[in-house]
This record gives structure tokens, sequence and C-alpha cells, in this order.
């Protein structure tokens, strides 16, 4: 448990690093942009509105630094992000709210699909080593090195237009005014949803296969496997229970470390799919100047990164006793 | 060929003069055809990065009458939805967008073997304090990141973009590369240069970091890659001045005239391609450079003695254990 205490530990560090640098970031660098963008909204904000903003982005000099900070900090805390441009007047916590459950469970999906279906070919992969399947090794270095978006306009050009086999934009059926939990909306949203996932566990399965594989061709030649081979136990057990077993970790590992960049990269796509959710969003918030919306939506995917950083350490716990008995696996 | 000599191992090493250097690279990139492959890619993109504005047969941002036609004699690969001539455009952004990856990664490469090697070199609550700083930054999702630092500087240029890149994803290679200098540490050879009498910073630059050269390359090849995807991916966003020609560009203005919707393939294929060709030259050179490294990733020819070779053989942790840094290239 000393493994699992002090990786929360280490997680409260960063959602701090990730609150306080949001909060740096604009008070050290010029604040000009900010502040025309601001001007658009000149007497249309609540005073409220318009000293939280002041604090969060550092305008204005009649309150310090530290109480700026504090008055920030006792935002976040209270779920404030200030107001969106944007949406305006909407607040920035709202536009998130409605956006994030659907990247939540569309991204989500798409990357525990993408980590299963690379770790199970890679097994595959490694533990036919040595055949025509090596073959396919400069391919994938081909796929994983595609931005995830591009496979998206792919996607959209050949089997949403010219095909039309899937709808090629939004998270549901123009006809169905609003979201709601009937068969009709499920059933749209998820014929909406096929084609972003495909195009995400496309784009990110390829790098966990080829660690997967190369881990289990080091992981094979170990004697413990050899040793497994030579009792004369069925290839599929030594093959998952004495290999996969143990060459499974740095992968788990490096799914955690990768989150960030897995999960920037799918946001990307929601923008090709116009799919309602926080990429979308983040590319109408840079495209308005949006800049509440912009360090609210940054947040919220670090804090969701961190969540899920912490379910990774949890399974890895699991798989690896040497977490359990407190050396540090990482 | 010049990755495939700098890790040649063996008495082969002090082969005197560029004849026998480059002698021996012939030999390591014979038995390497991936190595050959992948350098040849990367000359490909060398070779246009230097001369590609001269090679575009017509000025990019110039628009015309021609809009949206496929390829043609007049326009090889068509033209975008305000008449411009795509593969001019390919040509002169292939400049901006490698320069940038290239100087992004080196920046990137620097500020982690500082970090890494001296958090691994010192140890102890500095070192500890280092890789902290290391593990939060690398947790932070780059992209949002990026976005937030780049969004206060408007039309920033390419060196722009290129510094933001840098010293957000230096992470990775710095945990990499404190794990190997932390067994290094204590090896016979460090104890010596320490028992010489040498200052740290002397043992660092010239026992530690030469010895890391291999993970130190594979690093750079896999920020190559990186940095090229998180530049192309922010000039999309709009990050940045989107009317200097790059592949991010490219793509900023294609999402913004619906190129996938128009069926307009000309446009957004070609970009995507050269994406994926320059992420293969990489990663074919990282293959064939492993392959040198860990003859157990080797084709089995000779299965019993390969075996026989790998077992004698000491294999680099960092490509054989859980920080191989090739990890990252993967979903990165």
């Amino acid at each position: 448990m000393r493994f699992l205490a002090k990786r929360i530990g280490f997680y409260v560090l960063a959602a701090w690093a990730a609150v306080s640098l949001n909060f740096l970031i604009p008070h050290f660098l010029p604040g000009g942009p900010v502040e025309a963008a601001l001007s658009r909204f000149q007497g249309q904000l609540s005073a409220q509105a318009a000293t939280a903003l002041a604090a969060e982005f550092g305008l204005g000099a009649h309150q310090g630094f530290l109480p700026q900070y504090w008055h920030y900090l006792d935002d976040v805390v209270h779920g404030n992000l200030g107001v969106s441009f944007t949406y305006f007047p909407e607040p920035v916590s709202t536009v998130i709210g409605q956006s994030l459950p659907w990247t939540v469970v569309m991204v989500g999906l798409a990357i525990i699909i993408a980590w299963c279906l690379g770790t199970l070919i890679g097994i595959v992969m490694g533990a036919r080593r040595g055949s025509w399947i090596d073959g396919l090794l400069p391919g994938a270095a081909f796929i994983r090195g595609l931005p995830q978006f591009w496979i998206g306009l792919l996607a959209v050009g050949f089997l949403a237009i010219k095909l039309g086999w899937f709808p090629a934009s939004g998270g549901y059926s123009a006809s169905l005014a609003t979201p709601s939990f009937t068969v009709a909306f499920i059933g749209s949203a998820i014929q909406h949803a096929i084609l972003p996932v495909l195009c995400i566990v496309a784009g990110s399965m390829v790098g966990n296969m080829i660690l997967m594989r190369n881990m289990m061709v080091t992981t094979l030649a170990e004697e413990y496997v050899q040793a497994a081979e030579a009792k004369g136990l069925p290839r599929s057990r030594v093959m998952f229970a004495y290999a996969a077993r143990n060459a499974i970790l740095p992968s788990v590992v490096s799914f955690a470390l990768e989150l960030g960049f897995t999960v920037s990269g799918a946001l990307l796509v929601e923008e090709i799919f116009s799919y309602p959710g926080i990429g979308f969003v983040l590319f109408q918030a840079i495209g308005n100047e949006d800049y509440p919306l912009m360090q609210g939506i940054f947040l919220i995917i670090t804090l969701a990164v961190l969540g899920a950083n912490i379910v990774a350490d949890l399974t890895l716990s699991v798989l690896d006793p040497r977490t359990r008995s407190g050396e540090d696996a990482r | 060929m010049k990755a495939a000599r700098s890790v040649v191992p063996g008495p082969g090493r002090s082969g005197t003069g560029l004849r026998g250097r480059l002698a021996l690279a012939v030999r390591a990139g014979r038995r390497s055809p991936k190595l050959i492959a992948g350098t040849a890619i990367l000359s490909l993109f060398a070779f246009v990065t230097a001369f590609g504005p001269l090679l575009a047969p017509d000025n990019p941002s110039a628009d015309s009458q021609q809009i949206l036609s496929g390829p043609s004699l007049h326009h090889l690969l068509g033209t975008t939805y305000s008449g411009q001539d795509v593969l001019s455009e390919l040509l002169t952004g292939t400049r901006t967008t490698i320069l940038a990856a290239v100087v992004a990664a080196l920046l990137a490469e620097l500020i982690s073997v500082a970090i890494g090697v001296t958090a691994g070199y010192l140890g102890g609550l500095p070192g500890e304090g280092l890789s902290a700083v290391a593990n939060v930054v690398l947790v932070l999702p780059v992209l949002p990141l990026e976005i937030i630092l780049a969004a206060y500087f408007p039309n920033l240029d390419w060196l722009g973009v290129a510094l933001i890149i840098a010293i957000t994803s230096w992470p990775f290679n710095a945990r990499v590369l404190r794990a190997q200098t932390l067994s290094m540490r204590r090896r016979p050879f460090v104890d010596a240069a320490r028992s010489a009498g040498e200052p740290n910073w002397r043992i660092i630059a010239t026992v530690i970091v030469p010895n890391l050269r291999a993970v130190i390359l594979t690093g750079l090849l896999f920020n190559l890659l990186f940095a090229t995807l998180v530049q192309t991916s922010l000039a999309f966003l709009g990050i940045g001045n989107v009317t200097d020609w790059s592949w991010g560009t490219m793509f900023y203005w294609i999402e913004n005239a619906q190129a996938s919707l128009r069926g307009a393939w000309w446009w957004y294929v070609p970009p995507g391609l050269c994406i994926g060709l320059f992420g293969l030259g990489l990663g074919l050179v990282n293959l064939g450079l492993d392959e040198h490294l860990n003859p157990r990733l080797r084709r089995l020819r000779r299965p019993a003695a390969a075996r026989r070779r790998a077992r004698s053989l000491p294999i680099p942790a960092a490509l054989a254990g859980d920080d191989r840094p090739e990890a990252g290239l993967a979903s990165r």
C-alpha cells in the first residue's frame, strides 16, 4: 500500500502544479491578447465575473499577486472557471460540463479498446517472431507516425462521404433536436461514434502493439519461460500465463505515461468529426481567442488524465507484486 | 549513415580515418536493410528541406481561378479552395516543418540530458526533486499545455513554436536517461573518474554522457517524430502564424475549407503521407539501430546461434526493459 500512497501523493502534487501553472502562465506571459479579447465584452460582464477574470489573468493592479492567487484557488475549488467568450454569457464550467460526457465516453472507450487490442496483437506478434509477421513491423512504424486527425480526414473523405457508410459529422442525428435517453437517440449516438472510435483505435493502437511485441520477444528468452516450455505445458499457457503476464507491465506503465498525449491526439479527431466533445470546444476557443475556456479545458483534461493514471496505478499494483512490497516499480 | 557509425561496437570503432569509418558504416548497413531504407527516406526529406522552395513550381500563396481542381499536368497535386498549387505548398512547407522539428528535438534532448543525467548522477534529495519535476510535467497533457502557452503570443513563428514544443516535451527522455544514469553511477569506470578527483560536471560530460549515446540517439529520433506530430497538431488548431506554409498550416486551411467533405483528396492526403513517410524513415532507423544493439529483436535465421549470442551479450536496459524510449514513439 505504500506504493499507492506514494503515487496518490504524487498526483496531488501534479494536480496542484497544473492548477498553479494555469494561474502562472497568464500572469507571466504578455497580457495584451487577453485584454484585447476581454475589451469586446466591456460593460457586459457582471462586476463579480470581472473581478474573477481579473484574478485569473492578473489584469488590473488593484489586487496583489498572492491575494489574486488565493481568489483564483477559491474559484477553482468552487468550480468557477470564469465566463466563456465564445458562448457568452455561459460560464466555462457549463460549457465544459455539456461537452465532457461526450469525450469521456467516446475517447475513453476508444483508448481502452486500442490498448487491449494492441496488447493482444503484440502478444501474438511476439509469440510468432521470426515468421512473416515480422515483415509487418515497418508498416506499423508508418502507421504510428500518422497524426490521428489525418486518419480522421481520410475516414470522413472515403468511408463517410464517398461510400456513405457512416455519418460524417456530429454526435447524433440532426433530426433529434436535443440529447435524451431514448432508444432512437442512443442508437444515433452509437452510429455517430463508430467512425471516430475506429480512427482513434487505429491511430493509437500500434505503439502499444510494438512495445508489447518487443517485450514478449525479450521475455520469451527468459529461463523461466524455457523451463515452462521444457515441462511440456501447453503453448498458449506458456505464452499468456508465463510470458505475457510479465511482459505486460511496461505496457501498463507506458499507457499511463502516454495518456496525456493519446488524449490530446483524440481531441483533434473530435474536431474532424465535429463531435460535440471537449476537442471541438477547444477548437472554437482557440479560434475565438477565448482564454478562460482554453484555460478551463487545460485544467479539466489534466485532472481527467490524472484520474485515469490513478486507475492505471491500481491495475499495476494488482499485476506487479513488487509494487506491493514497497519497491518502486516505476 | 552517421547514425550507424556512432553505434558500431567493438574494436572496429577505432578504424582510422574517414574511409575506414565509411567501410564500417556500409558493412553495418548491409546487415540492416532497415537502416539503409530509413536513412534514404530521411535524406530525401533533408533534400526537400534544403531545396523545397526552389523546386516549387508556383508561388504557394498565389491564388488562381482554378478552384479545387484535381491533379493535372498543370497542377500535379491539384489546387486548393483558393486555387493555390498543392505541390508548391507541400514543397515549401516541408522546410518549416522539418526545421522546427529539428530545433525542437535537439533542444528538448538537451534539456532531457541536462535534467535526466544530473538527476540520476546526483541522486538523493536533489535528484528526487528533479525527477519529480520531470514526472509532473510528463503527466500534463502536452497539447492543451502548449495551447495555453502559445495562445498568449499571436502569430508565433516556427521558431517560437519549436521552443514551446521543446520546453514541454523533454520529460520522457529525461526519465529514461535518469534510469540509465542511476544504473551507471556505481560502475567501476565512474568510480575511477571520481577517485581521480574529477569534478562532477566533468564526469557527467566526459564519462556518463558518451556512454549514453545510443539512448540519446534513440531519444532524438523519437523527439523528431513527436515534434513533427505536435507541431502539425498545433498548426492544424490555428496556433501560430497560419499564413506561414508548413504541413500543419496546410491542414488548418484544409479543415477551414472542409476539404474532406468536398472530396478534395489531393489536398488532404499528401501532407499526411509526408508525415507518415517521415515517421517511417525515423522508425526504420530506430528499428535498425535496435536490432544492432539488441540481437534478440533480429530475425532468427540461425536460431541456435542467435540464442547463444543473445545470452552472452549484455542488453542495454533502456532498449530491453521498462523504459524503452521507443515505447513513446508508439501512441504519442
